[in-house]
């Protein structure tokens, strides 16, 4: 297995980045779908994620990675264990955040969890083999090509993605087990067909292009060949980087709760949405959630129309009414928002 | 390149094809999976000749294996092995081709055929290097780096090898790939080759060079460049040399960068740069810089502008041309929406039925054990008299599962817009305004679209049956107006279109937009009445074919003509002046329907 590109060595791509970083802080705001062209280096931002994030604590021994704190939200194992010890206190471990990759072409069974088959087969026993759901709980589901994967599969990751629940009743078997995880698609829409259901339950949205500045392009050759050539060697040079990030993650997440949202802030945050027109209160939602997640990354106790205005694009673009035909038109069009809103600069 | 004697302008094209073709052999055979692999656009029989010459080239460690277009997902990536799995009781995982290829090159023939969702996983693979698998029970990672030839025999203006995949393999080969043996480097310097060429040294110079190709010849993907990179290493090492040089990143330009170029840089290179440069150190007249001479009269400029020029000056204008062109054309599409129909083969895997397996009905292993797994005990009982040994697992006839699948039969709504210089003409904005609106509320119902345009003498598909309606979109906007109104060719046309589109599996609609004065005929010859009669001889046969049809009459007051055609087409008639978009939908909605 070769390592992963360093997170802070990707060039550009700031959108991107600090749209999985607010997912990171918190991951409320919903799944990140990231359009752009191919290789650009969607794949390589998701991919770099794993040795970035920090760790996290989890329930020792149990399948589904159960959160162990007080409010943590319980698989029926965890909550049947936690009847016989004393204070419901569980045995903790130390786990990375799963990031998970869906390969085109995996079947329902293996995403969602299908009867233990190696158990029916010895023991007669009817037992539940945990799926991919199971494993990217409280850490990320990756969906290259999202728009080659088939639309049942799509909509059930998504409905499970909003829920935070997987419920299984196949094969003789059924299990509900908690499943929060954030969902990262990736398409290009060139290759057209991203349905408009599907844009709507993507929390933010990100575009990706690569850039047309010379020496950017060059540093993005030399730093991947530099890594190819030698990955261990370049790892070392960026882990630095990479370990002031997981600081500042880690400094934002216990920030979020006490940051605040002032009254002129969120006042015009939402005439913003009206001006836009956005459909339902979900942009709403989602573009103050992710404001104060930027305010927290950024150190802030309050947040700022500057917090607000930088999250804009990526949480209301795709949830303008949209005219299909107007190609990237609502880019476009929420800019145009932003400075009837916010003036310019 | 060697021109000893005089040689024909033929004699030259195919001396430059086979130098390329060489070139890339090379580079191929040295880079191996750095650089994902090649597509050879040719017929198997050129491409059966490459290969052998790369195969003569190789270590005879490296394996070459074939796979099949038509191979499963499981075969190629990794399943359950059966005979093991039942042996042993419990799922066990089996390499796939890929994973037994690790090291080697996968040769794949008739691209064309294997489905998208498939070629993007093997894109997935070249990049991890690994062949996951989440499937039918088994959860298994194998290694496969590996170099991927893929054998596109599709039409010429659409590619077989799909997106996903295409910008994963670095070289493209297209025509005939046939090499001269001479040319080629011999094994022995192509193995020395392979093992220097990872520590092939490229200066910070080499960087920026493919740095401004890239911008400059609007290269997006980041993978082109990394490719580039590895193939001027290849070529440096196949030249014996430590250190990349400038003739290195022309030639791997050439390879890797042209074939994906979206734009040309500011083309004649005399008047822009005295233009853009602040201060030309060598003001020489422009002939002197005319493009037939290219690095020498500027020595002074930095390597990334001489390499700018080298490059588009390396390449004949009207191949640029068909680059471009062929940069933006379609490729294939996953099939799907609609209402659906069962399959034994294709589509959505729905729940396993009892059955028989043959040739068609592939038996579906999990659900067979499925099914057999509570009954072990009892068969094992009942046959303990027997030689069955007691741990075999005892699977009956009644057991087998059949794999099914359903397909979706969606719409395909065929536009055969008239872009003729008659009344249609002025009336061409319009009849855009109409598609627009349809194609609009195509998105939202997820129907293919494609687009047949007429004039002149001939119907041209301007864009296959496609769900990508940004690009619909953007090719009607371009579509230029003007000459005579082939109809009876555009109903042809249509005709052939809407009987492929149902053979695939769609509920074909045709919307005509046509002000119905046909002027040209099947011949293309003039002549409004021998036009007029070839026009309704076609629609006559279109009328038999049974296909549902829109005619929307774009003259600006209701032509007879165009009347006539739709009876004789069987459509239903609508002019365009009384009616507005809306109203076409709705028209093009009631074909739909009776589709």
């Amino acid at each position: 297995m070769r390592v992963a590109f360093p997170f802070s060595a990707i060039v550009g791509q700031e959108q991107m980045k600090l749209a999985l970083l607010i997912a990171t802080v918190d991951p409320s705001v919903g799944g990140v779908l990231v359009l752009g062209d191919r290789g650009t280096g969607k794949s390589t931002v998701v991919r770099a994620l794993p040795a970035l994030l920090p760790g996290m604590k989890a329930v020792e021994g149990c399948r589904y990675g159960c959160d162990p704190s007080a409010n943590g939200a319980r698989c029926d194992e965890c909550r049947e264990r936690a009847l016989h010890v004393p204070k419901g206190k569980l045995p903790v471990t130390d786990k990375p955040v799963p990031v998970i990759d869906l390969p085109l072409g995996a079947t329902e069974d293996r995403v969602v969890g299908a009867l233990d088959i190696e158990k029916a087969l010895r023991n007669g026993e009817k037992a539940f083999e945990p799926g991919l759901l199971a494993r990217a709980h409280r850490g990320f589901l990756y969906v290259d090509e999202v728009n080659l994967l088939e639309d049942h599969l799509v909509d059930l990751l998504l409905d499970v993605a909003q829920t935070g629940e997987n419920v299984v009743e196949r094969d003789g078997v059924s299990v509900r087990h908690p499943a929060r995880f954030v969902l990262v698609g990736s398409g290009n829409p060139e290759e057209g067909d991203l349905r408009p259901q599907l844009l709507d339950r993507f929390g933010l949205s990100v575009e990706v292009r690569t850039s047309d500045s010379v020496a950017e392009r060059v540093e993005v050759i030399r730093r991947r060949d530099a890594y190819e050539r030698d990955p261990a060697a370049f790892l070392q040079v960026w882990d630095h980087a990479d370990s002031a990030v997981r600081t500042r993650i880690l400094a934002a997440r216990k920030r979020l709760p006490t940051v605040q949202v002032p009254d002129a802030v969120l006042h015009k945050a939402v005439e913003l949405c009206v001006e836009l027109g956005t459909d339902g209160v979900r942009g709403e939602l989602t573009l103050l959630r992710a404001a104060r997640a930027n305010a927290a990354l950024d150190g802030a106790k309050l947040v700022t129309d500057a917090h607000v205005r930088s999250v804009a694009p990526m949480a209301l673009r795709h949830r303008l009414r949209r005219n299909v035909l107007d190609e990237g038109g609502s880019g476009t069009r929420v800019a145009r928002g932003i400075t009837t809103i916010y003036g310019n600069g | 390149m060697p021109a000893a004697g005089p040689v024909s302008p033929a004699e030259e094209v195919v001396a430059a094809a086979r130098a390329r073709a060489s070139a890339a052999l090379g580079v191929l055979a040295v880079a191996g999976h750095r650089i994902g692999g090649i597509v050879l656009r040719d017929s198997s029989a050129g491409a059966q000749q490459w290969i052998a010459a790369l195969k003569s080239r190789l270590p005879q460690s490296v394996r070459v294996v074939r796979l099949p277009s038509s191979a499963t997902d499981d075969r190629i990536f990794g399943g359950l092995d059966l005979a093991a799995t039942i042996a042993s009781g419990t799922p066990v995982a089996e390499r796939g081709v890929v994973a037994d290829a690790h090291g080697g090159v996968v040769v794949i023939p008739l691209i064309e055929r294997m489905p998208v969702a498939t070629q993007a996983r093997l894109g997935a693979v070249l990049d991890t290097g690994v062949a996951q698998v989440l499937r039918d029970g088994v959860c298994a990672a194998f290694d496969a780096e590996f170099t991927l030839i893929a054998i596109d025999e599709s039409e010429e203006d659409v590619w077989g090898v799909a997106a996903p995949l295409r910008d994963r393999l670095a070289l493209v080969l297209d025509g005939d790939v046939r090499v001269d043996e001479s040319m080629l480097p011999p094994a022995s310097l192509i193995q020395s080759a392979r093992a220097m060429v990872a520590q092939v040294h490229a200066s910070d110079e080499v960087m920026i060079g493919i740095g401004t190709l890239c911008v400059a010849f609007g290269i997006g993907s980041e993978r082109a460049a990394r490719q580039a990179l590895w193939a001027a290493r290849a070529l440096a090492a196949l030249d014996e040399r430590m250190v990349v040089e400038e003739s290195d990143i022309a030639l791997a330009a050439q390879l890797v960068l042209m074939p994906r170029a979206t734009r040309v840089p500011a083309p004649p290179p005399d008047e822009d740069e005295q233009q853009e440069e602040a201060a030309p150190p060598d003001q020489s007249p422009p002939e002197a810089t005319s493009s037939d001479t290219p690095p020498d009269a500027a020595e002074d400029r930095p390597m990334e502008d001489r390499l700018v020029d080298a490059v588009a000056a390396a390449i004949p204008p009207e191949l640029l041309a068909e680059l471009l062109a062929r940069a933006q054309r379609p490729s294939q599409e996953l099939g799907r929406a609609g209402a659906e129909k069962e399959s034994w083969t294709r589509g959505r895997q729905v729940a396993a039925r009892r059955g028989k397996p043959d040739g068609v009905r592939r038996l579906h292993v999990l659900e067979t054990l499925r099914a057999a797994a509570p009954w072990q005990r009892a068969r094992a009982r009942a046959r303990h008299a027997g030689d069955v040994p007691a741990r075999s697992l005892i699977v009956e006839r009644d057991d087998f599962r059949i794999r099914r699948y359903v397909e979706r039969a969606g719409t395909s709504v065929i536009f055969v817009v008239d872009a003729s210089g008659s009344a249609a003409a002025q009336r061409l904005g319009e009849a855009k305004g109409a598609v627009e609106a349809l194609l609009a509320e195509s998105y939202a119902r997820r129907d293919r679209v494609s687009l047949i345009a007429f004039r002149g003498t001939t119907a041209d598909v301007l864009l296959p049956p496609t769900r990508a309606l940004a690009r619909a979109r953007k090719l009607l906007a371009s579509l230029p107006g003007g000459g005579g109104t082939p109809l009876a060719v555009a109903i042809d046309t249509a005709l052939t279109a809407g009987v492929a589109a149902r053979r695939a599996g769609t509920l074909p609609v045709i919307v005509f937009l046509t002000d119905g004065r046909a002027n040209v005929a099947r011949d293309g010859k003039g002549g409004r009445a021998e036009s007029m009669r070839d026009a309704l001889d076609a629609a006559s046969q279109f009328r038999a074919s049974n296909l549902s049809s829109v005619l929307i009459d774009t003259s600006p007051r209701p032509e007879p003509m165009a009347r006539r055609v739709a009876e004789a087409l069987g459509a239903r008639y609508v002019p365009l002046p009384v009616v507005d978009a809306r109203a076409i939908a709705g028209a093009v909605a009631l074909a739909r329907e009776t589709a």
